[in-house]
């Protein structure tokens, strides 16, 4: 606690420069979020007084205000001791306060939940994307997406279970364009040892934790050589150190074409930003759709709790036809990393009832349901499940 | 154009007095009279004159992995139907370091303008500054579009039916410009480079393509929110273009949205046009929904050449010489070849026969789930040709 006032009363005084003096005053000075276990895993923030955790809220455009709503209004009933801050983020000024304010209340509590903040392509090209910004100022470089085929849900492929780990932070997000000549404009892909070392080392620490075979890089090294070559070799090495994990790659045009037709064959797949970010659509599709899935954002020191597939949704906004599945599951991972078990294990399993057993949804997986049909009908499965708020 | 096809003898035989001095040709034509110009420089391709006798001299590079073999099937198919084509072979050795193979084989295009190739294999463990033989062929012919096109075959099993698609991918810039390098040690900076012009043509080429074929709807498909610049400045080329053409309707969408759709609803998509990664990307995605690489024919146009090959550009090193690898696509790239040779009753020809065998589920190879071999398939082609009738000397 003392070496955690200590940082935050050296942070006005040095600002930037703190990571130096942090590694000059000594290892002892250091954030207690900063410190990894053992196993390489963050340790959540402390709870606040009473034992309850505040956690950012940011609702962002679209569908997010009103499924972040029902989060709450669940969190509410069942009465999950997690408090929300919330931080509007408008997307269509152009001064980046609004986010800076998201980035500090995130700092403060360590862990945030999102709804989707629209990027809108007329913007000029210094109105940089929120969610970015977000993502790279947190230094969140890891994108985990576990697509899990859902009994309940109609899909043309079954039994699918893959864990998706996308470098989140570099790589063709990086906004770094220029146009020297007019009419030509080159965009900079960066991808750097350190960040591909570390996120090959996340995925296999995550899949020795899960209990995973398997680990597959995803690439395009024989185009571009140097840039998916250094991010193949850095796998290469962390593989080496995981004699238990098989290591294979797979050229990116090829694996989107196994995925659509033999999903089964995939367990982790690890690549960098822009391939992350087609697999992960591309997965999310085959087992039903965006409303589905749930995603997570990991830092050293914090995470953020999103839907896997950023939709900000807003032809279907406020109409109540939202499927609020996607961010309930990632309330629930949320739960999960506060160490919260029991209260993620009720709510998921009484998502997982309505879906499976009752059979409830909503329009995108073909039902009739409303979206407050939805949360009500998983509000009385808890319920259901007997007093619960006593015996936690 | 009007001139060179009114007096086509005479325009042969001067290409062919001059033919011995290869270096003088373009100037002396310039200087000479406008009239006098090769007719590939015409703005609509015409394919190249046909050679004595009335035969065609096609590029056939044979390639790696599966490639050598279903193009020999392509030969022996040809030879078989009495197609007016000859095949000047060129081989390419993916393993030597020297880019004189690849020259060769571009030379070799460039003089009879029309290529049949197999995938030339990359091998990764090559230093950086060994190039990607295909995508060297590729910009050094300036074949600025790879059109695809995607249906689903009846008889063949797939998730999703009624796929009909056409996806235009830019072929020469975007990702695969091969610029590279490591100023800072550790760090690589990889250059995307979208330009005004090749993107204002490939848009052209799109809608100029939707037109013939009376398509009605364009997606541009792009990740203008993160690249604002780059796919920004491809996304406005494509609206400049699409204001041109009226009666065909436009939109665009985001790269990952995109395969997601693909993956729940391709029906929904007409003709797709974007850059190179992402063709790459939504091709395969494509190819995989129809049923597999081994299905789908691709073409890679320049203004003045074309390359026929298979769209998923696979080489497909652990099938080679097993004997049972898919001929489909090689073969209907072949037919898209005759088509292009404007020899369209032989396209005709070929195609039905391939398609009817295709259609009767016990003679589809092992990617699609049967037990046929190559040579089984092929041989029951050539019988379904035969069956059709005596066709030399009937309706060509």
């Amino acid at each position: 606690m003392i070496m955690a006032t200590l940082t935050k009363a050296l942070k006005p005084i040095l600002g930037r420069q703190l990571g130096n003096a942090a590694k000059v005053f000594g290892a002892a000075v250091s954030n207690q979020r900063g410190k990894p276990t053992y196993t390489g895993q963050i340790i959540p923030p402390p709870a606040k007084y009473g034992g309850r955790h505040t956690v950012a809220l940011i609702p962002g455009d679209g569908i997010g205000p009103e499924l972040l709503s029902h989060v709450r209004e669940l969190f509410r009933f069942s009465c999950v001791p997690v408090d929300f801050e919330v931080v509007n983020v408008n997307s269509s000024l152009t001064s980046e306060d609004d986010i800076k304010n998201a980035i500090m209340a995130i700092r403060r509590n360590g862990v945030a939940l999102k709804g989707n903040i629209e990027t809108n392509h007329i913007m000029p090209p210094n109105h940089k994307s929120r969610n970015n910004l977000l993502r790279t100022s947190l230094d969140l470089y890891a994108n985990v997406m576990h697509c899990q085929s859902l009994p309940g849900v109609q899909t043309r492929h079954k039994n699918i279970d893959i864990i998706i780990i996308r470098e989140n932070t570099e790589g063709e997000y990086s906004s770094l364009e220029h146009e020297s000549v007019s009419g030509v404009v080159e965009c900079l892909k960066i991808i750097t040892r350190t960040n591909s070392l570390r996120i090959a080392d996340y995925a296999f620490k995550l899949a020795r934790e899960k209990g995973r075979r398997r680990v597959t890089a995803v690439h395009k090294a024989n185009i571009m050589k140097l840039g998916d070559g250094l991010f193949l070799q850095c796998c290469k090495e962390v593989a080496s150190g995981y004699p238990d994990i098989e290591f294979d790659s797979m050229i990116v045009d090829n694996t989107t074409m196994q995925l659509v037709s033999k999903p089964q064959q995939f367990d982790v797949m690890v690549m960098p930003n822009l391939y992350g970010n087609v697999v992960s659509n591309v997965c999310a599709g085959l087992v039903g759709g965006p409303g589905l899935v749930p995603g997570a954002n990991y830092g050293r020191d914090y995470a953020v709790f999103e839907t896997a597939t950023r939709n900000t949704g807003k032809s279907i906004a406020n109409r109540n036809i939202a499927n609020p599945t996607a961010m309930l599951l990632a309330s629930c991972l949320m739960l999960d990393h506060l160490k919260l078990y029991d209260y993620a294990t009720m709510i998921r399993g009484a998502i997982l009832t309505t879906m499976n057993k009752t059979r409830l949804h909503t329009v995108d997986i073909g039902g009739q349901g409303t979206t407050s049909e939805v949360v009500q009908s998983i509000m009385r499965n808890i319920e259901s499940g007997g007093p619960l708020t006593t015996e936690i | 154009m009007s001139i060179a096809a009114a007096r086509p003898a005479l325009f042969l035989s001067s290409t062919r007095l001059l033919q011995p001095w290869p270096g003088l040709k373009c100037t002396v034509y310039k200087l000479k009279s406008p009239a006098v110009f090769c007719q590939r420089e015409k703005s609509s391709y015409t394919p190249p004159p046909a050679k004595y006798g009335g035969r065609h001299t096609v590029t056939l590079i044979p390639g790696d992995g599966i490639g050598p073999e279903l193009l020999n099937h392509v030969r022996e198919l040809f030879r078989f139907c009495c197609v007016p084509v000859d095949f000047e072979v060129v081989s390419v050795n993916s393993a030597a370091s020297s880019e004189d193979d690849i020259n060769n084989a571009v030379t070799a295009i460039k003089r009879n303008g029309v290529a049949l190739k197999g995938n030339i294999e990359t091998n990764h463990n090559l230093p950086p500054s060994y190039k990607s033989r295909n995508n060297l062929l590729r910009t050094s012919l300036d074949l600025y579009a790879n059109v695809m096109h995607c249906q689903s075959l009846p008889g063949v099993p797939s998730h999703h039916k009624d796929i009909d698609v056409i996806i235009i991918r830019e072929n020469t810039e975007g990702e695969y410009s091969s610029l590279e390098h490591e100023n800072v040690s550790g760090v690589v900076e990889s250059l995307k480079i979208i330009t005004r012009v090749n993107s204002l043509r490939i848009a052209e080429y799109a809608f100029n393509l939707a037109r013939e074929k009376g398509r009605r709807k364009v997606t541009a498909v792009h990740k203008a929110n993160i690249m604002k610049l780059g796919d920004g400045l491809f996304l406005q080329c494509c609206k400049e273009v699409a204001a041109g053409y009226p009666d065909i309707t436009f939109d665009d969408m985001i790269v990952d949205n995109s395969t997601m759709q693909l993956v729940s609803k391709p029906q929904q998509f007409d003709l797709m046009v974007m850059p190179n990664l992402y063709g790459n990307v939504v091709s395969n995605v494509c190819a995989g929904l129809v049923g597999g690489p081994g299905l789908v024919p691709g073409v890679n146009y320049g203004k003045d050449y074309a390359v026929f090959e298979s769209a998923t550009r696979n080489t497909g090193k652990s099938i080679a010489n097993k004997n049972i690898a898919n001929p489909t696509a090689t073969l209907l790239a072949g037919c898209v070849m005759l088509d292009h040779l404007k020899l369209h009753a032989y396209a005709r020809m070929i195609r039905k026969a391939v398609l009817k065998t295709l259609s009767e589920t016990q003679l589809q190879t092992a990617d699609l789930g049967g037990q046929c071999t190559t040579s089984e398939m092929v041989h029951s082609i050539m019988q379904e040709i035969q069956r059709g009738g005596p066709r030399t000397s009937g309706q060509i």
